[in-house]
């Protein structure tokens, strides 16, 4: 077969849109449907029955749904907001002291990145384990930071923390390293300290990076589902294993999601609450860009 | 001997320390690997290498499946890599070479599938993939994320600025089909690239948790990282075993990091940074 230059492209391009319909678009278009419905999967397609916005209203007063959603937004910014205040004058050090070492440097930080999330949690588990293990050996303290209700979301935060402080670092060291040199040397020979070249010079123009960095660490946080997954996997007595530990006390939305899908087979509440999330991450992303995002870039992906 | 600026000294302790923090998990992941489940917890905690090493691999095999876990991370990460490849570098090539009518809307929403947020497709995504008759097949997991949008757009960058468009009129002139121009023309050039996309879709594959955790079913069909979380038990996790997994695991991509870190960060932060 000889492709005709007319058609080439589209036949180049097809494969990516026949796999976004079928995975991608469709799965959504139907999960829209079945959120106003109420199912029993195992009964096949015509069990289907219409509720309306039953699955909605149930989800929304749902206590444990309540309760996800506050661990899931103090989880985001728990583990958020200390990642940009380490990651920011982290680069900034990287940036203006560092030189031949700059590279290895930055990689080391972004290694946790590219490790499997599974990993790090279960590397964490034993390393926040509460008799015997080492963070609690380091601190001095005797703390049962994955048993008991009041320390689990904290270790959670530290291990989200821990994992993406790199990457962020690494998006903040790329925007500084475009920033013109000549800019600095004009404020030297005027006289400013280096305090003033970074707030005068450095943090205004980082703002569309801090802007697109810090809607990345949102997006993200609100879908936490691994860490906290794993870290409370092994806790308490079988049937809260992986419900967030004690009381639910790390249990996020996303994990709530699951439970209802794929241990309660409630497909319907599932899919109502997946839209209702995603409703949230529109709406402060939204936010977020009204209060931050005046001529800032694109958002990418993540 | 050369003066040492303070400032330095200061910018180097505190990188230092994070450095440290952040190398401490995994030196104590190698650590414990090499110890019983006795000898982890234990105060002081082991801080240097001991000798149960193949007693921990010993408790791995009987288990789980774990050769048949890592032939299916190793299958499922090839065949997604190998298909990302093909089908990444045919779209880029498309997006980059060709003028064709509704283009850039194309485009648009090739960029636009990359903000999809994944959990909310799990559900129904599940249910295709059910309905196909796919639940605890390889292809559930290696199928629907066979051209990946970031690949697409990392291709098309590569693709128009290193290949030029008079070699494809040379090549039309002198007979060859476009998908010639693009298998024999094309694709030869974009080394590059094709490293960059295969080692993040690799990586990404390979760590991936939440796809396997909602299709797989049986302890054979594991990939790693499920085979791992399958070891957590309420009662007595086998801590020097887990490590072991964990090591095995992450070791690779270690390795592959080291040699590649550079053209890694740039295929991983390239939509946030250019984006």
């Amino acid at each position: 077969m000889r492709w005709n230059r007319r058609y080439a492209p589209y036949l180049f391009i097809a494969p990516f849109f026949v796999l976004f319909f079928v995975f991608s678009l469709f799965p959504l278009a139907f999960s829209m449907y079945l959120s106003f419905h109420q199912w029993d999967a195992a009964r096949g397609l015509e069990a289907m029955r219409w509720v309306g916005v039953d699955n909605y209203l149930s989800a929304l007063t749902d206590p444990w749904f309540r309760k996800s959603l506050y661990n899931t937004v103090w989880l985001a910014l728990a583990a958020g907001i200390p990642q940009h205040l380490v990651a920011l004058p982290l680069a900034y050090l990287i940036h203006t002291q560092l030189r031949k070492s700059r590279n290895f440097v930055i990689g080391a930080y972004f290694l946790p990145y590219i490790t499997s999330s599974v990993a790090i949690a279960l590397i964490f588990s034993t390393l926040l384990s509460k008799d015997f293990g080492v963070v609690n050996a380091a601190l001095g303290t005797n703390i049962d930071w994955l048993g008991s209700a009041d320390y689990t979301k904290p270790a959670v935060a530290i291990v989200v923390f821990w994992r993406y402080v790199g990457w962020n670092a690494l998006l903040y060291l790329t925007a500084l390293q475009g920033i013109d040199k000549e800019i600095y040397e004009a404020a030297r020979i005027d006289g400013a300290s280096s305090w003033q070249q970074f707030r005068d010079i450095s943090l205004p123009m980082l703002r569309p990076m801090i802007y697109l960095a810090v809607t990345l660490t949102l997006i993200f946080n609100l879908q936490l589902f691994e860490e906290p997954f794993i870290l409370t996997g092994a806790s308490g007595a079988a049937r809260e294993a992986g419900l967030g530990g004690v009381g639910q006390s790390a249990m996020t939305t996303a994990m709530f999601m699951y439970h209802l899908a794929f241990s309660d087979g409630n497909f319907g509440t599932a899919s109502a609450l997946s839209w209702i999330l995603f409703a949230i991450i529109a709406s402060l992303t939204w936010v977020n860009s009204k209060l931050f995002g005046r001529g800032s870039g694109n958002l990418g992906p993540h | 001997m050369a003066r040492i600026d303070p400032r330095r000294l200061i910018a180097w302790a505190l990188v230092g320390a994070g450095l440290l923090v952040m190398a401490a998990p995994f030196y104590f992941m190698f650590v414990f690997a090499t110890h019983s489940r006795g000898d982890i917890f234990n105060v002081p905690p082991p801080l240097w290498f001991g000798s149960s090493l193949p007693a921990n691999l010993g408790i791995l095999l009987e288990k789980i499946p774990f050769w048949q876990n890592l032939g299916m991370s190793l299958y499922v990460a090839s065949m997604t890599t190998g298909l990302n490849l093909l089908l990444c570098s045919m779209a880029g090539f498309a997006f980059a070479a060709y003028d064709f009518r509704f283009k850039d809307s194309l485009f648009a929403i090739v960029i636009a599938s990359l903000m999809f947020p994944s959990y909310l497709n799990m559900v129904p995504s599940f249910l295709v993939l059910d309905f196909l008759g796919w639940i605890d097949q390889p292809r559930a997991l290696y199928v629907p994320g066979a051209a990946g949008a970031l690949g697409i757009f990392l291709m098309r960058q590569y693709i128009a600025s290193a290949v030029p468009k008079e070699l494809l009129e040379a090549a039309r002139i002198d007979g060859c089909g476009e998908f010639r121009i693009y298998w024999g023309v094309v694709l030869p050039l974009v080394g590059p690239a094709l490293g960059t996309v295969g080692l993040v879709t690799f990586i990404t594959s390979w760590n991936n948790f939440v796809a396997p955790l909602v299709v797989m079913r049986s302890p054979e069909s594991f990939t790693i990282p499920l085979a791992l979380r399958s070891m957590q038990n309420p009662a007595a996790t086998e801590w020097g075993a887990v490590m072991a997994g964990s090591a095995i695991a992450v070791l690779p991509l270690l390795i592959v990091f080291f040699f590649t870190s550079r053209r890694l960060i740039e295929g991983m932060t390239a939509g946030a940074v250019r984006g």
